[in-house]
């Protein structure tokens, strides 16, 4: 505890300072070096994934249901999440990344695939064990509107946790946790006693944040945390976020369709297309040296707040619309709307891998990629 | 559980960022006590909202009133007469009422065997409101429970009761308790009130499980479960606050009409036996009407505006409780 | 008029454009609610010329939908009311005209685009009746004739196979073809202008680009004004000519589109650029506004945004500030450049 203390007080003085300047800019000059370093040293995973599928089935019929096909909403996905780090999960909408959010917490049971939390796969257990490592994987929603009770106070949606973990915290002790936890998220303790549609969104974020805090998890899954905020109130509540982050040690896995967003919170990024992973690497390696097809076009389109930087860009206008998930394309499902599809693209479907022409360099190209017509493509001018 | 106990560091200890944050927060609300809502509301939810709305609404004042004073009357009947309704006396034989004779036994006048009529009436209302309200009760426990488990629980649950439901839906209220009731020999207000609910009850548990499902689906309660809530806690702390609300509006209205079915069931001589009820002197009453109105008249009028401050009711409460609406 | 005293209330028509098509004029909004009175819109100005992009910028709450629901002549009213202002159209005043004079207007002339397309189109017609709507209402065309049109119309907005699909109805169509859908709709009757109020807002990344630059060139090709409303600074940087940020029922900020992102002029809106996380870079900790949106009820007296405001002094808490005409160093006026700050000379020149 006292450890816990002192790391908070030292984010709390670690202002950005001259020193910091100088060494952040030191750090460019080799930035090569230090993300390759970055992955080689990460420790064990805290969660990882395998293989993990969810088909939604499709039925007829009333009282006799029979099933006329699956929306393949999540097929074969598979990514480690580290201690301590961000995982950035993006794609359009219809891509599986909520459902993905949904699976990991278990509110939806996978149709195959394991997700091992400390070694321990989390799809089979029920009961007794279930509950116990639901304290510590924890979840922040999109919509601060509705995902806090109207009928309950705030002390009441906060001490929730702790009614259903009764291990946690004493009877007595929980109402200055709550109180402790408003402060923690930067609002009054006096507020203790209000309702939910007495705060605006942002508040009410920070509310939903210490919900998700308040059983000291390890894991949190973020699913569209700000996208219902106003700009000004985003950036309050995304540095709320990383603030929590060092001070407790968490893991968020952060899924979001602002790829502007991802990029500032997060350490990787993965990026997701109709069900499957087309790109996951680290934000350096995402960002400024994409390699799928469909990463440089999602990055390509999306409009920069600076008129002048833009002037620079590439873009790729992507046509027609994601096809449907309960009948995605053969091989590549991405070649529907790929300028580079070939023959080869409709039959085989790539597999998620270090391409082989990078995997013996050391260029940042050299990631995992789904693609057979890998290529690095600088859309962002970054570099 | 020395791991939980990171969060709960002291205020003096905690990041100088906190307060910023927070400072900031409390001088906004110095402006403006509450940013969303500046009205000094200290516990204003959805239902404290809908009374501040409903004391307003004149409709919702003039049915309440109406209500209560039914309620006191049903209770304590002789404190509004010392009359007893149930002796004839036939020199009273059709006396016309006299107005002027404020709560006095010939006030509305008497009827074809020389009860009094106003004593009548107001010894009549117990019978309907004993029939609504337990009928009504009925009605939405029983209704509220089926439409929870089958909103709540879906799948194969779900077919069951909505099947059983829809079976229920298809009887006839007025025709199916007619026959019920022909069963029962010594028919009381419980009797007829268990007979509508036992029909009744189809309505409250469609509404209830629409609602349910609604409800279900809010972020509210997936958080609730991501936090490993159980069904019981989800059902009664989340699900059933959130989703009562229609149930109420529907239940008003409810009210209203069962008070009516059992004054036709009387009307037709297979409601309440050796009771005082409206429907049973409306029907007495009909025979006479060429030559006496007021003895139709004076519970035929109690009976309308009785069920009318219910329906009155049911709206307002429902004006008062959609947001949309406000 | 009183055009001259306020000089830089009324921005400057873009150079070449021409007389203003539309001309908001100190207009004011506001609704009476259960809880009070609700202070919307407290005095805009503003202007579109034909050819050109206003982007309206603002946070929910700030005006900026608002605004454009009185130029439509859609504010319920009651609740909303109107005490003040004028609204231009080619010079004729709006707010004075007969319900028939404005809805003539509408529809044929001023077109609006709704965020939402699936809850904007009806679900029991057919998307090709509802575009030859406007025909058969408009120009009295029969029902073949009207048909004929919306095919037309679905192929230059790019929607696929458009003959097959004329008589789908609207669900059958994704977010991307629905929002196409509507602004076939707008354009049905070639209006001179139209607003768009987030119409990209709902829809993915990608498909965003293709609805923008569809907007954006079909602008061009009919010489239409466009008022783009928007919360997303990247979106406006894309398409806009001139962009007027409000707060609080007001317009704090107008500015050409580069001028504004180069060098902005309020403390509000140096605030909104610095608070969004860069593509390009990944930068330290967000640079973030503090505190919130103020309630329209309540507004803070003096400048709305003084409690936010890192630059706030004693003025801006009394004093409402005007719309100064910005000016370089050296006084030279620069074109079409307005902030309602006490501060903009600290602001912008540092």
């Amino acid at each position: 505890m006292a450890e816990m203390k002192k790391k908070a007080g030292a984010v709390a003085d670690s202002t950005p300072s001259v020193s910091d300047v100088v060494e952040s800019d030191a750090s460019t000059t080799t930035e090569v070096e230090a993300a390759l370093d970055k992955r080689v040293a990460r420790g064990e995973p805290i969660l990882q994934v395998r293989n993990l599928v969810k088909h939604f089935p499709l039925t007829q019929g009333i009282l006799f249901r029979r099933q006329v096909g699956a929306v393949k909403a999540v097929d074969g996905i598979s990514f480690d999440l580290y201690q301590g780090e961000t995982l950035g999960i993006v794609g359009e909408s219809g891509c599986g990344k909520s459902t993905v959010a949904k699976l990991l917490m278990t509110l939806e049971k996978a149709t195959a695939g394991e997700v091992f939390y400390k070694g321990q796969d989390i799809t089979k257990l029920s009961g007794r064990a279930l509950h116990a490592v639901r304290r510590n994987i924890q979840m922040v929603f999109q919509d601060p509107y509705t995902s806090l009770n109207p009928r309950m106070t705030v002390g009441d949606i906060i001490g929730e946790p702790y009614e259903i973990h009764p291990e946690v915290a004493p009877k007595g002790s929980r109402r200055k946790k709550v109180q402790d936890l408003l402060d923690v998220v930067g609002l009054n303790p006096e507020y203790i006693n209000r309702y939910p549609h007495q705060f605006s969104g942002g508040q009410r974020q920070r509310i939903g944040i210490a919900r998700g805090l308040a059983l000291n998890p390890e894991i949190i899954i973020c699913d569209e945390p700000v996208s219902a905020l106003d700009v000004s109130v985003q950036a309050q509540v995304i540095n709320l976020m990383e603030k929590l982050q060092d001070e407790f040690n968490l893991s968020y896995l952060f899924i979001a369709h602002d790829l502007s967003i991802v990029r500032h919170i997060s350490d990787r990024v993965g990026v997701m297309y109709l069900g499957k992973m087309a790109e996951i690497g680290s934000d350096q390696e995402i960002y400024e040296h994409p390699t799928h097809p469909y990463t440089q076009a999602l990055l390509s389109a999306v409009p920069v707040p600076d008129p002048e930087a833009r002037e620079g860009r590439e873009r790729i206008i992507l046509t027609g619309d994601v096809p449907s998930p309960a009948n995605p394309p053969s091989g590549c499902r991405f070649r529907t709307r790929c300028w580079k599809a070939e023959e080869k693209c409709s039959k085989e479907e790539p597999l998620l891998a270090i391409p082989q022409r990078f995997a013996t360099t050391d260029s940042l190209a050299a990631h995992e990629s789904a693609c057979h017509f890998a290529e690095e493509k600088d859309v962002v001018g970054a570099a | 559980m020395s791991d939980t106990s990171g969060i709960t560091s002291p205020s003096h200890s905690s990041p100088a960022g906190d307060y910023a944050a927070k400072e900031e927060v409390a001088r906004q609300s110095g402006t403006a006590p509450q940013p969303s809502e500046p009205k000094k509301t200290q516990a204003s939810s959805l239902w404290a909202n809908a009374w501040r709305d409903l004391r307003r609404r004149p409709v919702f004042i003039v049915s309440g009133i109406i209500i209560v004073l039914l309620i006191v009357i049903a209770i304590a009947p002789s404190l509004f007469t010392s009359t007893n309704p149930k002796p004839g006396d036939l020199a009273h034989f059709m006396q016309k009422p006299k107005l002027g004779h404020f709560f006095e036994a010939d006030w509305f006048g008497y009827d074809g065997q020389g009860r009094s009529i106003y004593a009548r009436v107001i010894y009549g209302a117990r019978a309907s409101m004993t029939v609504g309200v337990f009928a009504t009760l009925f009605v939405t426990v029983a209704g509220g429970l089926i439409g929870i488990l089958a909103g709540y629980f879906g799948g194969w649950v779900d077919a069951l009761l909505s099947r059983l439901t829809d079976i229920f839906f298809g009887i006839p209220l007025l025709l199916g308790s007619l026959v019920m009731l022909q069963a029962f020999t010594g028919r009381t207000a419980w009797t007829v009130a268990l007979a509508l609910g036992v029909l009744g009850w189809t309505q409250v548990a469609r509404v209830m499980r629409g609602s349910v499902i609604t409800v279900k689906q809010a972020d509210y309660v997936q958080a609730a479960r991501a936090l490993g809530a159980g069904n019981g806690r989800i059902i009664f702390k989340h699900v059933l606050p959130n989703a009562i609300a229609p149930v109420i509006v529907v239940a008003t209205i409810a009210l209203g009409m069962y008070i009516s079915a059992e004054a036709t069931l009387s009307y037709m001589g297979i409601g309440i036996q050796n009771g005082i009820s409206w429907g049973a002197d409306i029907s007495t009453a009909s025979s006479q009407i060429r030559n006496s109105l007021h003895v139709l008249l004076f519970p035929a009028g109690f009976l309308t505006v009785t069920v009318l401050a219910f329906i009155m009711l049911g709206d307002a409460v429902r004006d008062a409780l959609d947001p949309k609406l406000r | 008029m009183t055009t001259n005293e306020t000089p830089a209330n009324v921005p400057e028509p873009a150079a070449g454009k021409g007389a203003p098509l539309l001309e908001v004029r100190d207009l004011h909004v506001e609704f009476h609610t259960r809880d009070g009175v609700v202070n919307a819109i407290n005095g805009v100005n503003y202007s579109v010329s034909a050819g050109e992009t206003l982007a309206v910028l603002g946070e929910s709450g700030s005006g900026k939908s608002v605004t454009a629901q009185a130029i439509m002549g859609i504010l319920d009213m009651p609740p909303g009311k109107i005490p003040k202002g004028e609204i231009f159209f080619r010079g004729d005043d709006m707010l004075r005209m007969s319900d028939e004079e404005r809805r003539k207007i509408r529809g044929s002339k001023l077109a609006m685009i709704f965020q939402d397309a699936l809850s904007a189109l009806n679900p029991v017609l057919s998307v090709g009746y509802q575009l030859g709507e406007m025909f058969r209402v408009h120009q009295g065309l029969s029902r073949k004739d009207a048909k004929a049109k919306s095919i037309e119309l679905m192929d230059r907005v790019r929607i696929p196979a458009a003959k097959a699909r004329v008589n789908d109805y609207p669900h059958q169509f994704s977010g991307g073809m629905r929002q196409r859908i509507m602004i076939a709709m707008a354009l049905a009757l070639e209006p001179d202008l139209i607003i768009a109020d987030e119409p990209t807002t709902a829809l993915d990344v990608t498909v965003q680009a293709q609805i923008m630059d569809l907007l954006a060139e079909l602008q061009r090709e009919y010489n239409m004004g466009l008022i783009l409303i928007t919360h997303d600074l990247g979106v406006v940087a894309d398409v806009a000519d001139k962009i007027a940020v409000m707060y609080a029922g007001r317009i704090v900020e107008n500015a050409p589109v580069h001028e504004l992102y180069k060098r902005p002029a309020h403390p509000y809106t140096r605030g909104l650029l610095d608070s969004i996380p860069r593509l390009d870079q990944k930068g330290q900790e967000l640079y973030a506004i503090k505190g919130l949106p103020p309630n329209l009820q309540h507004i803070p007296a003096g400048c709305a945004f003084n409690p936010r405001c890192t630059m706030a002094q004693d003025v801006c808490r009394t004093d409402v500030p005007v719309l100064h005409q910005v000016t370089e160093r050296d006084g030279a006026e620069l074109p079409g450049r307005g902030s309602a700050c006490h501060f903009w000379k600290e602001t912008i020149h540092g």
